[in-house]
């Protein structure tokens, strides 16, 4: 007997998926609980997973192509503080502590009690042969009440997809070349587009 | 330093600007000698290309001396260089495959989302060319900002003037490309639409890669004319009705394989195309799809169809059947310009391509937008303009 079962899911990621139950797959299974919008986005870079692992798992470096983070301290192995850019100049921030970490592999984070924005996430690496490894972020975040909760929100839910998709390509650009692609033809030009 | 700005439709003007800086280390900063006017900077001045900002810097072929590099740039100051219209990164895997207007990271991250959302995914950064390529300033200036510029620019040998080499930058490598995605074989008969830059260069290709036959279509008789020169048999589309003639002249067969370099000038993005379908398909549908379709139409059947001519958005009335029924091949895209580049350069040494014949203006930067103008009034005498920034202007 063919299964006509009509919960069969397919092998798409769950951050693609039309349904509504995908969110809580995706707590039960991927990320910690902090919030109710979901965002994943792969980009594939043509560097192998422990070198890019090892950009990555030093936090403070990712302002480096991440747009909105103004700054990320470890405060030690496991914790970081995070600096986010918010509208009207302000800043949100957040203690985040690593929840998992697979050296080459996986790292998950969760934010802590009291975060501006309560957000978790995972970032995994793969192998991708002769095309080098596919990097995949998944995060998880919860964008607060009131009215620079609701700026913030605007800010993170503008399009975060969006947001991710460019910084991991900001990401793809500093590893595969040395540097970030910019159009700016001076230096006042190159300050104008970061300030942005 | 002064460079060509967008302003508008038909204004463009020559005007003092900021300088390029070294930003990143593979840069490297270029003083240009010779930058020419394409087809393609029409549609820009036309207005028909999206994401165009006021004081835009136009140009995309050009060439120059090296006046000052980054830390990771293999150029030396003084060197004289060409520099390709694409601007890639040659670490990406596409940039591996030699598949350089494919390039992951040539177009800045914020520029790339316009293009993922209409082709599912971003093609390389351009120069001068609109925002959605990257946004880079382009080359009709006095310097330019030359990104990647270890893997871009080729090193151009004394004893070679400036108008033997310019066109390696794009049309040269285009009409080189078109040809090849022709795959001509012995005894081959190729037709070529539209006699510009890149048509007139892929007819020369084509012989070159011993088509035994080409036949040039076009209705600017000095175009023609330029064809004819080479060895290509000619239809003038006022004069004869192209299908007919075309099956005439090889025996009830159809040519081999058909070039469509008509729409080739525009490097895309037609903002009507985008934006309004159906205003396409009256409008720049009339013209630009005529010659793809009237190609596929013609080709003879299990033929092979390029398509260097650039098409931005989406088309009306495509012959799917007769490309289905006749099992044509087609092959298209933007020109892997640096992946021609070394060949052809050392094709114009030994004198097997010659390329200045299709130079009819010279003028100094400062005229740029006279440039623009008599290009755009006077295409069948205007077959190619060459801005010299050096040059005097005419008193």
């Amino acid at each position: 007997m063919p299964d006509t079962r009509d919960d069969i899911r397919d092998d798409a990621p769950l951050t693609t998926a039309k349904h509504g139950d995908a969110l809580d797959e995706a707590k039960a299974a991927l990320v910690e609980d902090r919030g109710d919008s979901l965002v994943g986005r792969s980009v594939t870079i043509n560097r192998p997973r422990a070198e890019l692992y090892a950009f990555w798992r030093d936090f403070a470096r990712l302002p480096a192509f991440m747009e909105n983070v103004e700054r990320v301290d470890m405060l030690d192995e496991r914790t970081s503080h995070w600096v986010v850019k918010a509208p009207g100049g302000r800043t949100v921030e957040w203690d985040a502590v690593i929840t998992e970490d697979r050296p080459g592999e996986l790292i998950a984070w969760a934010s802590t009690e009291g975060a501006d924005v309560p957000n978790s996430g995972r970032i995994d690496f793969r192998d991708a042969g002769e095309r080098g490894t596919v990097v995949t972020a998944t995060i998880l975040y919860d964008p607060p009440a009131g009215l620079l909760g609701k700026l913030i929100a605007r800010m993170f839910q503008r399009e975060p997809a969006i947001q991710a998709r460019r910084d991991l390509r900001r990401f793809k650009q500093l590893m595969e070349t040395g540097e970030i692609a910019t159009a700016a033809r001076n230096r006042r030009e190159l300050e104008e587009e970061e300030e942005g | 330093m002064r460079a060509l700005t967008w302003h508008g439709k038909h204004d463009v003007r020559v005007e003092t600007v900021d300088d390029p800086e070294i930003l990143n280390p593979r840069d490297a900063i270029i003083r240009i000698t010779s930058t020419a006017i394409c087809g393609s900077d029409l549609h820009l001045y036309d207005g028909y290309i999206p994401t165009m900002q006021v004081g835009d810097i136009l140009g995309h072929e050009f060439m120059g001396e090296v006046v000052e590099t980054g830390p990771g740039s293999t150029l030396e100051k003084g060197q004289r260089v060409v520099v390709p219209f694409t601007i890639a990164c040659g670490s990406c895997y596409h940039c591996g495959k030699h598949q350089y207007s494919a390039c992951d990271n040539g177009n800045p991250a914020d520029n790339q989302d316009i293009a993922q959302f209409l082709y599912g995914q971003p093609m390389s950064g351009l120069f001068g060319y609109s925002h959605m390529t990257g946004g880079y300033a382009g080359g009709q200036a006095e310097y330019v900002r030359v990104p990647f510029s270890d893997v871009g620019p080729i090193v151009v040998p004394d004893g070679l003037e400036d108008e033997q080499v310019l066109f390696l930058s794009d049309i040269l490598p285009t009409g080189w490309q078109a040809a090849e995605y022709a795959q001509i074989e012995p005894g081959d008969t190729v037709a070529v639409w539209g006699c510009g830059p890149v048509g007139l260069f892929a007819v020369q290709s084509a012989l070159l890669m011993g088509a035994e036959r080409v036949i040039a279509i076009d209705h600017f008789p000095h175009r023609l004319e330029l064809a004819r020169r080479f060895g290509a048999e000619t239809i003038n589309f006022e004069e004869s009705d192209t299908y007919e003639a075309l099956m005439e002249m090889t025996g009830g067969i159809g040519p081999d394989a058909c070039i469509d370099a008509v729409g080739l000038e525009a490097h895309g993005f037609f903002l009507d195309n985008v934006i309004d379908q159906i205003k396409a398909s009256t409008f720049l549908g009339t013209d630009r799809i005529h010659s793809i379709r009237q190609a596929i139409i013609a080709c003879r059947k299990g033929g092979r169809v390029s398509m260097p001519a650039v098409y931005g958005g989406l088309v009306d009335k495509f012959p799917l059947g007769a490309f289905m029924e006749k099992g044509l091949t087609l092959r298209t895209g933007q020109t892997h310009v640096q992946h021609y580049m070394p060949a052809l350069l050392n094709a114009i040494v030994e004198g097997k391509i010659d390329t200045t014949f299709l130079i009819s203006h010279r003028l100094p930067l400062e005229q740029a937008a006279e440039g623009y103008k008599m290009f755009h009034d006077h295409q069948n005498e205007v077959t190619k303009v060459v801005l010299k920034p050096g040059m005097a202007a005419a008193a």
